[in-house]
């Protein structure tokens, strides 16, 4: 500490220069982010990150909300920083980025069985929902949500607003235990 | 053209530059400023409408029927809280392309009195009862789909972009308050007496929704902006259609609140929205530029 405090600019340029880590190293940094809410899963596999690269000494990270009102987004940049600030890397750039809207579809495959093995439904695809009824088209058919405990089929939607933005809330009619459905989205 | 921009914030910039284009060596100036202007003004509608019905739907949480609801009426307010920061946070960078110096969302949010909220009056309307709050909900769904759905084919990029995300977030409020519709319409006598007071009383407000003054009409014709007047038809249509599935009767009233292009949209609200603001922007009026 004492010794780094002592050195000059001169040095201190020198060294951001230096330690620019290769950009999949950064990729790599950030697949260790956990996201606040849903910890069995990162950020990189949730999707929002969108991309990462180097302007001149700067690093430019990109990365988009999953629903615009999440109050993990600010936990979320934190995280960021934090974890690039370890690889050495201080000045970065946090872009929010609209466009295009983030999906639940970009959720990585390997990242739904652990959501299922962490008691959440991992959302369908979202070109798949089901909208069929035999009584009215307003009256919705939901779609089938495995229990991520039980495997029944046998559930029941509770509310399409559940813990967070981007979980319904269902129950098991079988084991009998309520759980969150990550929303198609 | 547009109404001034009369804010009350100590941190505002200088009114009056949105003047109506008048000839001279500067009128190309003025023009660009006045559509500018325009355009902060339709931000300002669109966000205050998102961040107005939040702050009524916040005021639900502890007191709902169930928890589940409790919950699911506190995540379609964050969802309006969210979208309405995106076009606030716009609304103050166009602020700062038309005077030099523009506010951010949280000054905009809450540092402006009553007559400088450009949001739709039904937004304001109180919670009343559980039925009173999905009516205000189910009306303001299906014209707010339609509307964000259109303005993602808008000119400026920003506001396209802005409609795409909400857009998805509210196919999800659209949903929830058909549900509750039908099921409250076609429910008990009680509950069905009560949607259908609820949406007796609210009539009156819808009308808003589907008025263009001049300047939203101006920016429809630049393509950044949509002419409201055309989304009343299939507004009736699908709304109809659910009230039909529900056993409830469309209200058929003419006469509307906030006509005349003096609504919520030009800054004229009901006696409601003075009461929400000095709840919502109790903290930053009484301890200015405090932090979480």
């Amino acid at each position: 500490m004492t010794v780094a405090d002592s050195c000059g600019d001169t040095i201190a340029v020198a060294a951001s220069l230096r330690s620019r880590p290769a950009l999949d190293v950064v990729w790599a940094a950030l697949a260790t982010v956990p996201d606040p809410e849903i910890p069995v899963i990162s950020i990189v596999e949730l999707g929002i990150v969108r991309s990462v690269s180097w302007e001149g000494p700067q690093l430019v990270v990109k990365v988009t909300p999953t629903y615009s009102g999440c109050p993990a987004t600010e936990m979320i940049n934190t995280l960021i920083r934090e974890t690039l600030s370890v690889l050495g890397v201080t000045d970065v750039v946090l872009v929010n980025q609209l466009s295009p809207a983030w999906s639940s579809d970009w959720i990585a495959p390997e990242a739904k069985s652990r959501l299922r093995a962490f008691g959440i439904a991992p959302p369908h695809v979202t070109g798949g929902r089901v909208d069929v009824s035999g009584i009215s088209p307003l009256r919705r058919a939901s779609v089938v949500v495995p229990c991520p405990r039980c495997a029944s089929e046998n559930t029941q939607l509770l509310s399409q607003f559940g813990s967070t933005a981007c979980k319904a809330q269902y129950r098991c009619l079988d084991c009998r235990e309520p759980f969150d459905y990550f929303k198609p989205h | 053209m547009t109404t001034p921009n009369a804010s009350m914030s100590a941190a505002g910039p200088p009114q009056g530059a949105n003047s109506s284009p008048s000839g001279g060596s500067a009128a190309a100036f003025v023009s660009l400023a006045a559509s500018v202007g325009v355009l902060f003004d339709y931000l300002l509608r669109l966000g205050d409408t998102d961040v107005v019905l939040a702050q009524r739907l916040g005021e639900w949480v502890g007191h709902g029927p169930v928890l589940e609801e409790d919950i699911a009426l506190a995540n379609v307010g964050l969802d309006l809280l969210g979208q309405g920061r995106m076009w606030l946070s716009y609304a103050g960078e166009v602020e700062t392309r038309l005077h030099g110096k523009g506010r951010t969302e949280d000054q905009l949010a809450f540092l402006r009195d009553g007559g400088a909220f450009r949001n739709l009056q039904l937004a304001e309307m109180p919670n009343g009862d559980f039925a009173a709050t999905m009516a205000r909900q189910f009306y303001f769904d299906q014209f707010h789909l339609p509307l964000l759905r259109a303005l993602t084919q808008s000119t400026d990029p920003r506001v396209a972009e802005i409609a795409a995300k909400s857009a998805k977030e509210v196919t999800y409020h659209v949903e929830r308050s058909v549900d509750w519709v039908i099921r409250l319409g076609d429910g008990t006598d009680e509950s069905h007496a009560r949607m259908q007071r609820a949406l007796d009383d609210l009539w009156m407000y819808t009308g808003e929704m589907f008025t263009a003054d001049a300047a939203e009409l101006a920016l429809a014709a630049a393509g950044v902006g949509v002419d409201a007047r055309a989304l009343r038809e299939p507004w009736l249509a699908s709304v109809g259609a659910v009230l039909d599935e529900a056993t409830l009767t469309l209200p058929n009233g003419e006469w509307m609140q906030g006509g005349n292009a003096r609504g919520g949209k030009q800054g004229v609200h009901t006696e409601h929205l003075g009461h929400l603001l000095t709840e919502m922007q109790f903290l930053q009026r009484a301890y200015p530029g405090a932090q979480w």
